[in-house]
């Protein structure tokens, strides 16, 4: 069993919602099949934690099971105290491939924010934002796919979410979408929404996190500050993953 | 034997000479059908949309029935509803025997469940879609259902479609409910029956060749609306 | 489009429901016969100009037109089948029953005459060489006026065709029109009434093979649907309907009613 190890609390901002996560005994099986083991782990109330690891360690599913998607087989997820099921309205997911609606890019921003009971006039601005406002008429699905995935990052902030979560949002997308897409990301970071991104980007993983989540197996076997990480990880499996020699 | 020409001929005499008695059928027919296919999708499309999202005990014996009714034969539907409006019947006082609306109330029945059982496919498809990135919005049940049914638009058009064409192409229904009386209750397929009966194929033929060209056009224009939308990847 | 639509049919049904409630409307309940004749087509326009009344014909067979009256789905009946009317007035459904006219059956059949029945005037006699030949006929088999007719007369002929049901003897169980296709179809005899095959237009090399024979004769009686168990009944424009075909008006316009030059159904209502 590893020792969670102390992270520095990144510098809390003027009106930051701080969201520490405490998960105890976490444990899930699909079809009989044990995929997430005993697990536990605390992050910190603000910052960008990176969830890493190879395929099929189980990233996507703890993302859904922290943003309280799926319920665990055993243990509890709490969120500065409230359990993740309860948390979901607070939340926001951004997916590997953006799930857009049949309608024109603003009335996807609507449909968001009319389910929330936001003011609508704040799509112009979150469009603005993203750098779709030209595109504000035109068919969704027509979108590129660094045009969609910051579309689904609009989307995602118009619900102003206390936890944004990301699972590989720039997969396959060009390096100016990627860079795009994190500096939209940063900025939500910086005004103080907690970050829990999925990545198997290296360079974007240096670039974005302040931890580092390392699951492997089903278990999480490492979790440190970025800038420890990365020069130094403490395990054989992280060691290979880092140097692309990992082989499930 | 009279020859599929003649009909051919006839039909398009029908059709420019403006035959007052063709035209009034035919609106009549377009008017029970197309009314019958929206109470139909007013009923049907709810009734899909929450069996296409829902998780509950006896899902799937209510997805059978739904689907066993589809096929519910029209003289069957036309003799329930005969039954129920019928002078003598529990709803006799209402005197809709013989009228355009006991006929788009036997319509109704016959397509509604075309309808349900349809838009329940093409909707569940979408949720499958649709579903997690919803979860993740905690949407409602009903914000659920309209979403769907506004993003499956174009696909429940044609699911409408279906059901109008059955509705419009049944004679078994409307003949007992409507009793095929003229200038009242006539449609194209009652008549095309009676022409049939007086022997006169090549007009009972020609009346088909309308229906056929009705429904035809009907289809376009639906198909027209949904290449539109394919384009923009609204489909 | 489609609301529109709705609400335009919306309108048109509280005019239909308006003019179905309506004092000037009625509904007779009659034969696929008398209205496949075109009948009706001549004879409606006539009493609606005198009288101001509109009158919905549902055509249906004799059993179904009685069925539907004794659900009090109409106001007149108008069928011919004398032993189940008289019943329908006994049991209190009808006011009273009136002769209002009669045509007369004939047996057709394919220009070949297989059971070589052309020519004869003894129904009896023709039928039964048809059964003896084992040529095919065409039965309406559907309890209509004409069916019943037809088992009357094979009766009297001392045959029971029902045994031979699907060999030679072919029940279609549909109404005139659709049997004399069938019959047609298939090259089979078929007792028909008169007028309705004067009328038919898919004759094809068929002939009437068999006529005069008094047993023949197709009487048509009108009968008033009884207020008293049907409540819903437009009494007076029933009863001036019924009124209405058996003076003399409406016993000249029968007779003058005539398709190819022949007159299809003879007035006979009692003076």
């Amino acid at each position: 069993m590893f020792e969670a190890p102390v992270i520095p609390e990144a510098q809390a901002l003027p009106g930051n919602k701080p969201m520490p996560l405490t998960v105890r005994g976490l444990m899930l099986e699909l079809g009989g099949a044990r995929v997430l083991h005993d697990l536990n782990l605390d992050l910190g109330p603000a910052g960008c934690t990176m969830i890493m690891g190879a395929n099929g360690a189980g990233k996507s599913l703890l993302l859904k099971l922290l943003h309280g998607l799926m319920a665990p087989t055993a243990g509890t997820i709490e969120w500065a105290g409230t359990p993740a099921a309860q948390a979901t309205k607070q939340q926001a997911l951004v997916f590997q491939k953006p799930v857009l609606l049949r309608r024109s890019v603003a009335a996807n921003v609507d449909f968001v924010l009319k389910a929330r009971g936001k003011n609508r006039s704040k799509r112009d601005a979150l469009l603005d934002h993203v750098g779709l406002a030209h595109k504000a008429k035109q068919p969704a699905r027509l979108l590129s796919g660094g045009e969609a995935q910051r579309l689904a990052l609009a989307r995602a902030l118009a619900t102003d979410p206390d936890v944004l979560f990301l699972d590989e949002p720039t997969a396959s997308l060009d390096p100016a979408s990627v860079l795009a897409i994190e500096g939209i990301v940063s900025e939500a970071k910086a005004r103080g929404t907690r970050v829990i991104f999925v990545t198997h980007d290296m360079g974007q993983a240096q670039r974005m996190a302040d931890d580092v989540v390392f699951l492997h197996g089903g278990h999480v076997i490492e979790h440190s500050p970025a800038d420890t990480f990365f020069p130094k990880p403490q395990t054989q499996a992280a060691r290979d993953y880092l140097q692309g020699r990992i082989i499930v | 034997m009279q020859s599929l020409g003649d009909a051919l001929g006839l039909a398009l005499s029908l059709v420019l000479s403006g035959d007052a008695d063709l035209l009034e059928i035919v609106a009549l027919s377009l008017q029970v059908s197309l009314t019958a296919t929206f109470i139909a999708c007013l009923i049907g499309l709810p009734i899909g949309a929450l069996v296409a999202i829902g998780r509950f005990r006896g899902r799937g014996a209510v997805l059978i029935v739904m689907n066993a009714l589809m096929g519910l034969p029209p003289v069957v539907v036309g003799l329930l509803v005969y039954l129920h409006l019928s002078r003598s019947g529990p709803l006799g006082f209402l005197g809709l025997l013989y009228t355009p609306t006991a006929m788009i109330i036997a319509q109704t029945i016959l397509i509604a469940p075309i309808v349900a059982a349809l838009s329940r496919q093409v909707l569940e498809d979408l949720h499958g879609e649709y579903a997690e990135q919803f979860r993740s919005l905690c949407l409602t049940r009903l914000q659920t259902v309209q979403a769907l049914l506004w993003d499956a638009r174009y696909s429940l058009l044609t699911v409408g479609l279906a059901g109008f064409g059955r509705a419009v192409a049944e004679v078994g229904a409307v003949i007992i409910v409507g009793g095929n009386i003229d200038h009242l209750t006539r449609v194209m397929t009652t008549a095309i029956a009676l022409e049939t009966s007086k022997g006169d194929l090549a007009l009972a033929l020609a009346l088909g060749i309308v229906l056929l060209v009705i429904a035809l056009g009907v289809n376009a224009a639906v198909q027209s609306v949904r290449m539109t939308a394919t384009r923009q990847a609204y489909v | 489009m489609l609301k529109r639509t709705f609400g335009a049919s919306l309108i048109a049904l509280t005019m239909a429901g308006g003019a179905m409630a309506q004092d000037q409307s009625i509904i007779v309940q009659s034969t696929t016969s008398t209205a496949n004749s075109g009948l009706y087509d001549y004879l409606l326009p006539i009493f609606q100009e005198e009288s101001g009344i509109q009158v919905n014909v549902v055509a249906v067979g004799t059993g179904q037109a009685i069925k539907n009256a004794e659900n009090c789905d109409g106001d007149v009946l108008l069928v011919h089948a004398k032993p189940s009317e008289e019943k329908f007035v006994e049991a209190g459904f009808g006011t009273s029953r009136t002769d209002l006219m009669y045509n007369d059956f004939v047996i057709v059949g394919p220009a070949g005459d297989p059971a070589g029945v052309g020519g004869m005037e003894d129904v009896q006699g023709a039928l039964s060489k048809i059964a003896g030949e084992g040529a095919l006929f065409a039965s309406r088999g559907d309890d209509s006026g004409t069916h019943k007719k037809e088992m009357a007369l094979w009766g009297d002929a001392g045959v029971d065709p029902t045994a031979a049901s699907g060999d030679w003897y072919r029940e279609t169980g549909s109404g005139m029109g659709a049997t004399l296709n069938a019959g047609i179809g298939m090259g089979a005899y078929v007792m028909t009434d008169r007028a309705t095959w004067i009328s038919f237009d898919n004759k094809q090399d068929y002939a009437i093979q068999v006529q005069g024979d008094e047993d023949m004769f197709n009487q048509y009686g009108v009968i008033p649907v009884n207020p008293e168990k049907c409540p819903s009944v437009n009494v007076e424009a029933a009863k001036a309907f019924a009124d209405w075909l058996v003076s003399d008006a409406g016993q000249d316009a029968i007779g003058a009613y005539k398709v190819a030059d022949q007159q299809l159904f003879f007035p006979n209502a009692p003076e």
